[in-house]
């Protein structure tokens, strides 16, 4: 896709973001659009999937660590042929496919069960340790959140990784500077975090998280990367396209009302008649 | 007394049941590509060593790390892989237990957990590794098998057994040598309990190294002509209602015996069961709400409740109140 259609779909996931947690009167606003350049580059033009066969052996993986910003995850599946777009609308309602935290049995295309933070690396890099001990090809990419980075767990999956030289995995951090609390260096510190990933053994990218030719340019890079794995530490603005929820952290989890909604999704628009226009 | 099942000619036989697991691991990888064994730097003490020089390539060294340890053996399960994840139980799934329920049971991950060390028998360590609550928090979990082997064989048997069922498992054992009570012949099905002694009076519910103990206490009691029954339910959960609801028809009477808090093991599981099918009189023999401290093992079995004196007492005591009904 070239970078204006990729940037056209970030934007519809966008919109879905905002009308599925408009629906749904719950959920987290800022992480999901912050992440959906991301999100959309790496199912519409980096991993090896196919939505008509999500449990195909060879596929590349994609674990969401931090699910709370599902919303973004199953926008971009759902655009991606995984299941029917109008199936968003269900968000966290009974009976629903797509849960308040993702299910890996309940909906196609879901790898893990996450919501606990931090239990999603350890899983992505047991996946790529199998692929390692079978010779499989495939790769496996991790979404982390930073504030996830509080927990000791992901510490241990990062010595393990290291240690191990996984160079089939890459995880993705997206550095939001945003957390339910407050900003991240006022609850918990976490810089210099790319020097804290180099001393575990980690090959470190650090991106502008809205640029698609960074962020392909990096997820293709990391994938020539022998003897480590690596970190992607993408830089982020939460609430990225609905102007009042930028950099707010106010928005990290909760929903917009009707008449913010209405105000965000105008906001869309134009931003769609604006990307629209720059490649003309 | 009437044996149901082959059993040992003597009890004299001590070995630790855990041997029974190292060996069954070292069968499953011969027989099956798919298994590997992680460790948290427990390597020996887990008895995952003949494996690991075995099949190295199979085999993943975690550190000291259970929650990591958790995570990537779901990962792994994920890829086809069918892990065995060892450390002590007071740690797997002690410390790991939101990554065993979120990682593993909920995702329904074909993870087997191996806590070793478990139970007051543990000894010198002390009560931070004694595990005398993990059957309780690892029974609540859906789609969690549990499993409390008696002795080494039985070890065996089970290890082959989970290694068969497609799902989350967690399996027990203690550290100290414990009597071999079963054969090679003894029979082991998954979510079967398995009457060993036939009894009228009341029946002995036991697992793990209670098992023989109840056997002994029924030998003893045999010669005051009291006939106590005792069904060794090395599977918690599933737990087989069936057969705990017709030995309570048979016998009127039930004592639960384990290694174990009595609040939230056997003797809670056996109760609820009870409680709702068959309600009878029932006495539970286990760790009494409290923690455990250093010591040698029998002095702390003696200590906390869990000799074989305390079975026979349970038995006279749930005798006076059948026969006061």
């Amino acid at each position: 896709m070239t970078v204006k259609e990729l940037q056209l779909k970030a934007t519809e996931i966008r919109t879905s973001i905002i009308e599925m947690l408009l629906e749904a009167g719950s959920g987290h606003s800022a992480g999901p659009l912050g992440m959906a350049d991301i999100f959309t580059a790496l199912y519409f033009e980096v991993m090896n999937i196919d939505p008509n066969k999500p449990d195909w052996a060879d596929r590349d993986r994609l674990v969401l660590s931090c699910g709370h910003i599902c919303p973004v995850l199953y926008a971009t599946l759902a655009y991606r042929g995984y299941f029917p777009r109008s199936e968003l609308m269900t968000l966290r309602r009974y009976g629903t496919r797509l849960h308040g935290h993702p299910h890996n049995l309940a909906l196609p295309g879901i790898e893990t069960s996450s919501g606990p933070l931090a239990q999603g690396l350890s899983q992505a890099v047991g996946m790529a340790l199998a692929a390692k001990m079978d010779d499989k090809k495939w790769r496996t990419y991790s979404v982390l959140s930073d504030g996830e980075h509080n927990e000791g767990q992901l510490w241990e999956a990062i010595m393990f990784a290291g240690k191990n030289k996984l160079n089939n995995l890459t995880a993705i951090v997206d550095r939001n500077n945003i957390q339910i609390d407050g900003f991240t260096e006022d609850v918990m510190p976490l810089e210099p975090l790319p020097d804290k990933y180099r001393s575990f053994g980690w090959y470190v990218l650090e991106i502008d998280g809205h640029n698609f030719n960074e962020i392909i340019a990096a997820l293709r890079h990391a994938r020539a990367v022998f003897e480590k794995p690596t970190v992607i530490i993408a830089h982020t603005v939460p609430g990225k396209g609905v102007d009042f929820m930028e950099n707010d952290y106010r928005w990290h989890g909760k929903p917009p009302k009707a008449d913010e909604a209405k105000i965000a999704l105008r906001e869309l628009r134009t931003l769609r008649g604006k990307i629209i226009g720059e490649h003309e | 007394m009437r044996y149901l099942t082959d059993l040992a000619s003597s009890f004299s036989n001590l070995i630790p049941p855990r041997d029974g697991f190292g060996e069954a691991l070292v069968e499953l990888g011969k027989i099956n590509q798919n298994v590997v064994a992680l460790t948290g730097d427990l390597l020996e003490s887990t008895r995952v060593q003949a494996f690991a020089e075995k099949y190295p390539e199979r085999f993943v060294e975690m550190g000291v790390a259970e929650q990591n340890m958790a995570g990537v053996a779901a990962g792994m399960s994920f890829a086809g892989k069918i892990p065995f994840i060892t450390s002590y139980a007071v740690f797997s799934p002690g410390r790991n237990w939101d990554q065993v329920r979120v990682s593993i049971c909920y995702s329904k991950a074909n993870v087997k957990i191996v806590g070793a060390h478990a139970g007051i028998s543990v000894g010198p360590d002390g009560a931070t590794h004694q595990a005398l609550e993990d059957v309780a928090i690892t029974r609540v979990l859906p789609n969690l098998v549990v499993v409390v082997p008696t002795d080494s064989i039985e070890a065996k048997k089970a290890t082959l057994a989970i290694a068969e069922h497609v799902g989350p498992c967690y399996i027990r054992f203690g550290r100290e040598k414990n009597p071999v009570i079963t054969t090679e012949k003894t029979p082991f099905i998954l979510g079967k309990a398995l009457p060993m002694i036939s009894g009228d009076d009341v029946t002995v519910l036991a697992n793990g190294q209670m098992v023989a103990r109840a056997i002994e206490a029924a030998k003893r009691l045999s010669t005051r002509d009291i006939s106590v029954g005792v069904v060794n339910v090395h599977t918690v959960k599933p737990l087989d209602q069936k057969t705990i609801i017709n030995v309570a028809k048979d016998t009127g009477a039930i004592v639960t015996a384990e290694e174990h808090q009595k609040i939230g093991g056997l003797g809670s599981a056996v109760a609820e069961v009870l409680g709702e099918h068959f309600p009878v009189p029932m006495e539970r023999v286990g760790i009494n709400d409290t923690f455990g401290e250093s010591g040698e093992p029998n002095t702390l079995m003696d200590h906390y409740g869990l000799a074989v004196d305390d079975i026979i007492k349970a038995v006279e005591r749930v005798l006076e109140r059948k026969h006061a009904r």
